[in-house]
């Protein structure tokens, strides 16, 4: 059984049409890089596998079973600026917070709450940070707080927007290893980046998505320069095939 | 007035709306302080303001036929509450301009409504500015009842309503009902508002949600700390407020947000980390031992750290 299977997936918001006929799978110990540019519905399509967003036609399959809010199996890890980073919180009550929903009303966190945030930390090394209020941390470590946030339930499909974006080279390396290991652990991981180095230096697999799927392969297949001047809508000349060339 | 005197007032049987007031303004300071948490964190001031206007037709309303002032301004309260959470669940809309509209309407309203009662000047003002005479003994029970529930629910949903206020998209990954939870929030706003209209005045009840819910923003970076702060300064500037108004015969309302803003004041400059005379004060001191600072806010930078080790 898949971890997650999209078939004819449409999506129109605001009477527009954002997806149309998206069909893409995600296996376990898979690490899939989606790139698109800005517009390309990225982060719609993450907000459909989530049932955020109502669909016009297509299915989402998780696990085999249709999606819905709530289902603990996938964890979420929004784009930063969702987050309000003033919240008089500390980094370890920000992680619990990704158990809300688990813990259910009039629930109060308990030992195995404790023990599943103390993982989640350790795994993106903030645990020394564990009581410092979120609003003085760095980029870097912003991200890394809601990597644990969404760690926190021991998901087994991992959604990351643009987990990369305005970080430096040491953390995206660091952040990066922490993908590629808990893909190698039997986790199905997607994530949306604009960072191509990042994508085609980390993933198993590529998709290119511009309101539909382009392509879809490993990195060294999509060689093609008009897969690229299709899904980012660039000239011959741009900066951006020399990159794809090099890579 | 001596502290003395307040108290023999206090305990003197011609004069028992003084203790009812005192009561009944410290019990809705209280309920402020924590609901305010939220609101100030949320920055969902307007709707706390929105409110505030709303329940005054109804308010209106329930004086005309003679009914009880705290149950018409809640029906309106949490009616209009409803809408708001109904029309902000669509972000396209602009819902601060509808409140904009929406809320002076219903004070107009208000307004006509109240004319067509005889005497209705003085009544208006009460209304308005706060006032600490001619509390029915019933609203002792109904505000202190009403501020019971609201604390419990408060303490009941609170993981929610944060999860809520940090991240509204994880909440509804997470499948919170979040359009139930807001609704909740907005009735919990509403009731605090409705409970603190007779000492406070539909004018500056506002202050009491948000003012010492903000000071205790300042005083700490603790969520926990925050919500005990904050209904201690609006308990403490309800009962400081109401002294001092009783004592140089100043508007109840009025005096008691002055207080409340004066601590907001003090905090803002005295703050432990944030004030803005601590942080001065903390820079002299930090030219003489520079060295000292600069060593110790930076450790992450100084401390090589093997990424791997952890990535088990
Ligand atoms: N609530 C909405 N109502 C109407 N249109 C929307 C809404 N949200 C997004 N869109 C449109 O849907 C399209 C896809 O948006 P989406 O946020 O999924 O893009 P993205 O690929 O994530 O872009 P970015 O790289 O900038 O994050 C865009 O054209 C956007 O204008
Ligand atoms: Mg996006």
């Amino acid at each position: 059984m898949r971890a997650l299977e999209i078939d004819g997936l449409d999506v129109d918001l605001g009477g527009r049409a954002v997806l149309r006929d998206v069909r893409l799978h995600l296996d376990r110990g898979e690490l899939v890089g989606l790139l698109g540019p800005n517009g390309a519905g990225k982060t719609t399509l993450l907000r459909a596998i989530l049932a955020l967003t109502s669909t016009r036609a297509g299915r989402v399959l998780v696990e085999g079973r249709p999606s819905r809010p709530g289902r603990s199996e996938i964890g979420y890890v929004p784009q930063r600026h969702e987050f309000t980073w003033d919240f008089p919180i500390s980094v370890e009550q920000a992680v619990m917070s990704g158990r809300t929903g688990r813990m259910g009303l009039l629930r109060r966190p308990g030992v195995p709450d404790w023990r599943s945030v103390g993982d989640a930390l350790d795994r993106v090394q903030l645990t020394e940070l564990r009581r410092r209020p979120v609003g003085e941390l760095s980029g870097g470590q912003r991200q890394r707080v809601l990597v644990a946030r969404a760690l926190a339930l021991a998901p087994r499909i991992l959604l990351l927007d643009e987990p990369f974006t305005g970080l430096d080279m040491p953390t995206q390396e660091l952040l990066g290893r922490l993908f590629t290991s808990l893909a190698g652990e039997g986790h199905a991981v997607l994530m949306t980046t604009h960072d191509l180095v990042a994508a085609v230096d980390t993933c198993t697999r590529l998709l290119l998505l511009n309101g539909r799927i382009i392509a879809d392969g490993h990195p060294a297949d999509l060689q093609d320069a008009e897969l690229w001047t299709k899904t980012f809508g660039v000239s011959e000349t741009s900066p951006l095939l020399k990159l794809v060339r090099a890579t | 007035m001596s502290i003395t005197d307040f108290l023999t007032d206090l305990f003197n049987p011609d004069l028992a709306f003084l203790p009812k007031a005192l009561a009944i303004a410290v019990m809705s300071s209280i309920v402020c302080g924590v609901v305010g948490c939220y609101v100030v964190l949320r920055g969902m001031a307007f709707i706390g303001d929105a409110v505030a206007h709303a329940v005054f037709p109804g308010i209106a309303v329930a004086f005309v036929l003679q009914g009880s002032l705290v149950l018409g301004g809640a029906v309106a309260g949490v009616a209009t509450a409803l809408l708001i959470a109904i029309f902000s669940q669509n972000r396209r809309v602009k819902e601060d301009s509808i409140i904009g509209v929406f809320l002076v309407g219903a004070f107009a309203l208000g307004i006509v409504i109240i004319s067509q009662a005889p005497g209705y000047a003085g009544s208006l003002q009460q209304f308005l500015f706060g006032s600490i005479t001619g509390i029915p003994d019933r609203d002792l029970y109904v505000v202190g009842g009403t501020g019971l529930v609201i604390l419990g629910l408060v303490l009941a949903l609170h993981k929610e309503f944060v999860s809520l206020c940090l991240d509204r998209e994880m909440s509804r990954a997470m499948g919170l009902p979040v359009f139930w939870l807001d609704i909740v929030l907005y009735v919990l706003v509403t009731l605090a508002v409705v409970i603190s209209l007779q000492t406070i005045g539909n004018i500056l009840v506002l202050a009491l949600l948000i003012t010492p819910a903000a000071a205790a923003r300042l005083l700490t970076d603790r969520l926990g700390v925050m919500m005990l702060l904050a209904p201690t300064i609006g308990g403490t500037s309800a009962l400081v407020g109401l002294y001092l108004s009783w004592s140089y015969d100043t508007p109840v309302g009025g005096t008691i947000v002055l207080v409340a803003t004066a601590i907001f004041l003090a905090a803002w400059l005295l703050a432990p980390r944030h004030g803005l005379l601590t942080k001065r004060m903390r820079r002299c001191r930090g030219r003489e031992s520079a060295d000292v600072v600069r060593s110790s806010s930076v450790p992450d930078l100084t401390r090589p750290q093997d990424p791997s080790a952890s990535l088990r």
